[in-house]
């Protein structure tokens, strides 16, 4: 009867069909670079923010250096291909470097994840904070690959091609993750820690996979940033602006949202692009909108809504708080 | 073999007794009441057999395993499980994940399977929907499946918190005041609610109240706690006559 459908749904076929519309479109040169750049930027960020979604959205925990795991992957997956990898297998190594620069962020996720959750409330805040910190000063610090001057001599190796199909996988890997018992155990630390406990729910295993996938692909979303701009610095990957417009993206889209983490990030990387012109004045307008989206919609766009292709075909819609309040007599009484 | 066991159990709130050498061994298929006036300990010792505190002495044994010490989700996966004074559901998400999620333990797959979606993973996940769905329906909640929990009346969501502690496939149920806020109607309707989940899913129940009536009607047994100790425990028509009982839960010159 109520049989979870086989049925791959439509939409992932439909989304992965433009695949190769991504790798045809600069090949014909139907889109100006700086149009890919755009495209890129969007993506890139779509990663962060479904990653830090999990854990500040789904979980309801805070963590606030998300671009110290951006920043361990952008390093370590551009010091194999410069470094390591034979240049010539570049392009074919890529995805390997992406995954090699994922775990390691992972590993970094682990290493904060583990004392942090031992505690509660804002204890993750600061451990993330000076996780962030902690990893700009280190790089900072190890001349061998530039210090504060940056490391440089990638090949371009990320295109449009690459950041759609990491994108889709993010969400696809995300949203599974969200809809089974890992997901589901997430979702009832943010609602009750203890008695999500009380009821088998192993809470610290729950969070720190949570923290660990987020780190990860923060960690692919470093390396494809590190191989589209071929230059890294460690002011990319600083708290300030790079943690807070993830953060910001986050909010914006809503918690508890992959499509609000992708609307979020799509907005967001736009509209600074189109802010472009305001020069300095961008860093007004933003906040400032900021502002107003806290105070009018505290929820985010989405507010805790899910579009359809982000919930696994056979699965009921999850409730959006503040909605479906209890309608007086129904259903009917026993 | 008592399938509980509990002895010497004591614990300190920084300087304050909660709970003094608390004593309770449980048969199988027994149904124990606990009683005793506001701060008596009660909900402590829930607290410490659930592992939510770790008690400052005592031990707590439970089918052969010691739970002192465990985390609170290994010992309900072993088979204690709880329902809690307020109510404490999963308030913003359904009635359907509020069941499913106390499936956790029961669940095989590892994260792989589940993001990879396997056949696996769908085939137990079918099976815990199903069995969520069947315990709604046995406990009459089925056509709020996908409400959240917070916009189903009070009554029905103290069933849901009790069909949620179900779902973890306990041996031992703790019940921490289940009648509270309940007019005597409500209340009684509650005692045969209970004693049909004790049959249907044979069930030892530990329970705490606040209403005498719920309890002497109910319980074969009865504990009676003032200030963290055991000041009687008997049979409901002992107690209720124990002039200790009186004198700490009732007041001087009360006969109930």
């Amino acid at each position: 009867m109520h049989k979870t459908s086989r049925k791959p749904q439509l939409i992932w076929w439909v989304l992965l069909a433009f695949l190769p519309v991504t790798v045809v479109l600069p090949e014909l040169g139907l889109i100006n670079p700086y149009l890919q750049q755009v495209f890129m930027y969007v993506g890139i960020n779509i990663i962060l923010t479904v990653g830090l979604n999990l854990v500040n959205g789904y979980m309801g925990e805070f963590s606030v250096g998300h671009a110290g795991f951006m920043g361990v992957g952008a390093y370590v997956s551009a010091i194999l291909t410069v470094w390591v990898l034979p240049r010539q297998y570049g392009p074919f190594l890529f995805p390997f470097v992406l995954v090699a620069g994922g775990l390691a962020a992972a590993l970094a996720g682990l290493v904060v994840a583990i004392p942090s959750f031992r505690t509660r409330g804002d204890y993750l805040a600061i451990v993330t904070l000076a996780f962030n910190m902690i990893v700009k000063s280190a790089i900072e610090n190890i001349e061998a690959v530039g210090g504060p001057r940056g490391f440089m001599g990638m090949d371009k190796l990320t295109n449009m091609a690459w950041v759609y199909a990491w994108t889709l996988l993010t969400l696809y890997c995300v949203r599974n993750f969200v809809y089974s018992r890992y997901g589901r155990g997430v979702l009832s630390i943010r609602e009750d820690e203890v008695a999500a406990e009380l009821v088998t729910v192993n809470t610290r295993q729950c969070k720190v996979l949570a923290f660990v996938i987020a780190a990860f692909f923060a960690g692919v979303a470093g390396g494809l940033f590190a191989h589209l701009l071929q230059f890294i610095n460690p002011r990319s990957f600083a708290l300030f602006p790079k943690s807070t417009e993830i953060l910001v993206m986050v909010y914006l889209g809503g918690i508890g949202s992959i499509g609000g983490s992708v609307l979020g990030a799509t907005i967001f990387t736009v509209v600074l692009e189109l802010l472009r012109p305001l020069g300095v004045w961008r860093w007004v307008v933003v906040p400032l909108t900021l502002v107003l989206l806290m105070i009018f919609r505290p929820t985010g766009i989405m507010g805790l809504r899910e579009w359809r292709p982000f919930i696994p075909p056979g699965e009921l819609l999850r409730p959006a708080p503040g909605r479906q309040e209890v309608k007086a007599g129904a259903p009917a009484a026993d | 073999m008592p399938l509980l066991q509990i002895e010497g159990l004591t614990h300190y709130f920084g300087g304050l007794r909660a709970v003094y050498d608390f004593n309770l061994e449980l048969e199988p298929g027994e149904l124990v009441g606990i009683i005793g006036p506001n701060g008596a300990g009660k909900t402590t010792i829930f607290n410490l057999i659930t592992g939510v505190y770790v008690p400052t002495r005592g031990k707590i044994v439970f089918d052969g395993t010691n739970l002192v010490g465990l985390p609170s989700h290994r010992i309900a996966s072993l088979g204690v499980a709880r329902t809690f004074q307020t109510i404490r559901l999963f308030r913003d998400l359904t009635v359907l994940d509020n069941v499913r999620i106390a499936h956790y333990s029961q669940l095989r797959y590892g994260v792989a399977s589940a993001i990879a979606r396997t056949r696996a993973f769908l085939a137990e996940e079918d099976r815990v929907r199903e069995r969520s769905l069947e315990l709604l329906r046995m406990l009459n909640l089925e056509r709020y499946a996908s409400l959240p929990a917070r916009a189903l009346p009070y009554g029905e969501q103290r069933r849901l918190e009790i069909a949620r502690a179900l779902a973890c496939r306990p041996r031992l149920l703790l019940l921490d005041e289940p009648a509270a806020g309940m007019n005597p109607g409500e209340a009684a309707r509650l005692m045969e609610f209970i004693q049909w989940v004790r049959r249907e899913f044979s069930l030892t129940i530990l329970l705490i109240e606040h209403q005498m009536r719920v309890v002497m009607g109910l319980c074969e047994r009865i504990m009676v706690l003032d200030f963290g100790e055991t000041i009687a425990h008997g049979p409901p028509e002992e107690i209720r006559r124990h002039p200790r009982v009186l004198e700490a839960y009732l007041g001087r010159g009360t006969a109930l």
